[in-house]
């Protein structure tokens, strides 16, 4: 069965880059206002649920080969590692620092290693919502 | 700084994700998850030495102190679950590289062994009643994956009640969780602990600890077990080996932390509803186990008297009965672990479930047989074995407190415990052989090698008694004196 | 507005309480989800609800927002995310191994 959805394709392929930046937005607004990995995550994996919806499975996996349950280990296991990363400096587990640096083209900017933390959570999010809609879609 | 305290939960949990990576490599997946078992092993009993030197340990996440962080706390008791739990799981483990099938092994089966392990032990080492949750959700969620993994039909079935009843005492704890912090204004427990002790334990305080009584209740099987028989008789043996040991008893350890650290001031309210609700728990679970014929019902249902009979110990609270059930704690969490092993073995090698139709196993495999009746007489609670220091101190809280209605039903239930696996044995291991020589499926390394070694457990933990005494007195003094408790997290 | 959430929580758990109790097992999922809704409710309402101040307690500072029912409730929803998803495709695995959402149906089955 084939539907000609020319129309929603087309939005589709703009409306997925605005998804795409909001993602980040909210994934990187999270360290002082609301949103975070979890949030920036779930808006990130609709990104990609929207592409399995218009393209077929085939042709997406063919354009973003991943397999989804790895990209959510890895997730976890950035998470879970900056927890025990404070092991090694004799700090208690899950402490987090962050200092100020001086980066060419943002100036002065606040780094923290939170965000890693974050960015754990936001992968394991993609990858779970993903790896659980292809899993009941796959074989209707 | 403790950070040890951690690694017991974050070490099964970096492994289980590093094994997702690994899902091609089986033999590589076996030996890592393995190696993670023996290390808890080591890094619990340093826990269990440091905690009888220094007092209680306790990790604060980040730094933050307590009562605004979260935060490990491990005491003897937690440490000598912890120590319990990994040897259960490393034995449970070998089990089932010979057992368990490759369709399993590749999807992520050790991943998830390893995720129960760590909600367990997390549940153990937490020191906050909200972290407890998270924990519990943890374990919940590796256990349904393990119950429904294999896709069989009764799997299924099976895993869809299992799942809708912990929603529900899920649920139910969040409420509880939300009524106490409306209340009290904290979670983490020791200072929980400190402002009921303050305020006193207002009637409201005492309907939400019987909020937490349903909840417990519901993961442990106390009374509300109907959920339990058939879904620890739905999954493969080594994961039925595994619930069986370790999932109801960590209700049990939450029920025990909660009803002796913070609502410990109504016992003539709350300590006597669990009093009646281990009875009837010994009276149904009794029942159930004579009532069946299929050895896995029958095995389940012994899980239910030994909810009742641990939880007799906390209703009356006294130093003997606490010590008797951390005693009797630990043996059911080895011996029940032997006794799902040995039942799984039976149907594994016979193909049936039905007790009436297998006999005279004992001429086939002699030495699983006489294992088997070790088991019976460690769960009877006859010595030497491990079963017997625990029914003995029980008993004696009990005729302390002067609780002589739940002294007999907790001895007559051993009763029945050994009428219904005297049943077993009788039927499957005396009369005529079924299997002739020549149809009999040779037993493998794999199976027995686990069974030898929990059965040297349960010997070892009855002979050794004495050897454990000096932790299972300090785990029962921190329980019953909450100071203690409070001293170690919040003042120090 | 602490009534009005009560309510309102009160509502959803009644509502989460029938869809658990019907025959069909996609109903039986959502009324779990719902169930979850009314407990993250029920948290917010109980750690008081407050607004127009920021999460920081110091010595200058008049009111401050509590902060810790917030953190459990994105905890808990991400715990019933996971406990929702995982159950959703256990339901389907469900339906699609036996051929029936239906309860009653699936009580049936003996051992294999």
């Amino acid at each position: 069965m084939k539907i000609n959805n020319v129309i929603l394709q087309a939005v589709t392929k703009i409306a997925v880059f605005i998804i795409l930046t909001l993602a980040v937005y909210l994934f990187l607004s999270g360290h002082n206002s609301p949103g975070g990995g979890f949030i920036g995550g779930l808006v990130l994996a609709t990104a990609f649920v929207l592409l399995f919806i218009v393209f077929d499975i085939e042709t997406v996996q063919k354009a973003i080969p991943f397999d989804f349950k790895r990209v959510a280990a890895l997730g976890a296991f950035l998470a879970v590692g900056t927890g025990f990363g404070s092991l090694l400096f004799g700090e208690p587990f899950l402490s987090q620092s962050f200092g100020y640096f001086d980066l060419p083209i943002f100036g002065k900017t606040e780094l923290a290693t939170v965000t890693i933390f974050e960015a754990g959570v936001a992968l394991v999010v993609v990858g779970v919502v993903v790896t659980i809609i292809l899993s009941i879609s796959e074989d209707v | 700084m403790n950070n040890i305290l951690v690694l017991p939960m974050v070490i099964p949990v970096l492994a289980g994700i590093l094994l997702i990576f690994l899902r091609p490599y089986i033999k590589t997946q076996r030996w890592i998850s393995l190696g993670v078992m023996i290390a808890n092993i080591g890094i619990s009993i340093y826990i269990l030495n440091r905690i009888q030197s220094e007092g209680i340990l306790r990790l604060d996440f980040g730094g933050w102190e307590p009562p605004f962080g979260i935060l490990f706390v491990a005491d003897s008791f937690s440490a000598i679950l912890v120590l319990t739990t990994s040897i259960v799981t490393a034995v449970c483990l070998l089990y089932s590289f010979s057992s368990i099938g490759k369709a399993h092994e590749n999807m992520f089966f050790y991943s998830f062994v390893n995720f129960l392990v760590a909600g367990v032990n997390g549940s153990f080492l937490t020191g906050d009643l909200f972290n407890l949750y998270v924990c519990f959700e943890i374990m919940l969620l590796a256990s349904y994956v393990l119950i429904a993994l294999g896709g069989k039909k009764i799997q299924l079935k099976e895993s869809v009640k299992y799942v809708a009843i912990n929603v529900l005492s899920s649920w139910f704890f969040l409420i509880g969780i939300a009524y106490l912090y409306g209340t009290v204004g904290t979670l983490n427990m020791a200072h929980l602990s400190e402002r009921i002790a303050e305020s006193g334990q207002t009637p409201i305080l005492t309907v939400i600890s019987i909020l937490f009584l349903v909840v417990f209740s519901l993961k442990s099987g106390l009374l509300l077990y109907y959920w339990l028989p058939g879904s620890y008789s739905a999954p493969p043996t080594a994961v039925a080996a595994l619930f069986g040991a370790l999932l109801t008893k960590v209700g049990i350890y939450a029920m025990f932390r909660v009803f002796t650290l913070i609502f410990y001031h109504e016992p003539g309210i709350t300590h006597t509803i669990i009093g009646v609700l281990a009875g009837l728990t010994l009276i149904g679970g009794s029942i159930g186990a004579i009532a069946y014929k299929d050895l896995r019902q029958i095995v389940s249902y012994n899980v239910v008297i030994a909810v009742g009979f641990i939880l007799v110990g906390l209703a009356v609270l006294t130093p003997e009965a606490i010590e008797g059930s951390i005693y009797y704690l630990m043996h059911d969490m080895l011996v029940k672990g032997l006794l799902f092993l040995i039942a799984g073995t039976m149907i594994t090698l016979t193909g049936m479930t039905n007790i009436d139709y297998m006999s005279g196993l004992i001429r086939n495999y002699p030495f699983l047989g006489w294992m088997f009746f070790i088991v019976m007489l460690s769960l009877t609670g006859i010595p030497p074995f491990s079963g017997f220091i625990g029914k003995v101190l029980v008993g004696q809280g009990t005729v302390d407190a002067g609780a002589y209605i739940l002294l007999a039903l907790a001895f007559l239930s051993s009763i029945f415990v050994l009428y219904s696996l005297l049943r077993v044995f009788l039927n499957c291991f005396w009369g005529e052989t079924i299997i002739s020589e020549e149809d009999e499926i040779p037993m493998k390394k794999g199976w027995l090698i686990p069974c030898v070694l929990l059965t040297l457990a349960t010997i070892g933990l009855g002979l050794g008694a004495e050897s454990v005494a000096i932790y299972v007195s300090d785990a029962a003094n921190t329980l019953l004196n909450p100071n203690i408790y409070i001293d170690a997290v919040l003042h120090d | 507005m602490e009534t009005l959430i009560t309510i309102l929580s009160g509502v959803l758990v009644s509502v989460a309480t029938y869809l658990l109790l019907s025959r069909s097992l996609i109903r039986v999922v959502l009324g779990s989800a719902i169930l979850s809704h009314a407990a993250h409710l029920l948290i917010m309402t109980m750690g008081g609800l407050k607004r127009g101040s920021a999460p920081i307690l110091g010595e200058e500072t008049e009111s401050y927002t509590d902060a810790l029912p917030q953190a459990l409730i994105l905890t808990s929803i991400v715990i019933s995310f996971a406990v929702t998803a995982l159950f959703l495709v256990l339901a389907f695995r469900t339906y699609r191994e036996t051929g029936t959402d239906n309860l009653y149906a699936l009580r049936g089955f003996k051992d294999e």
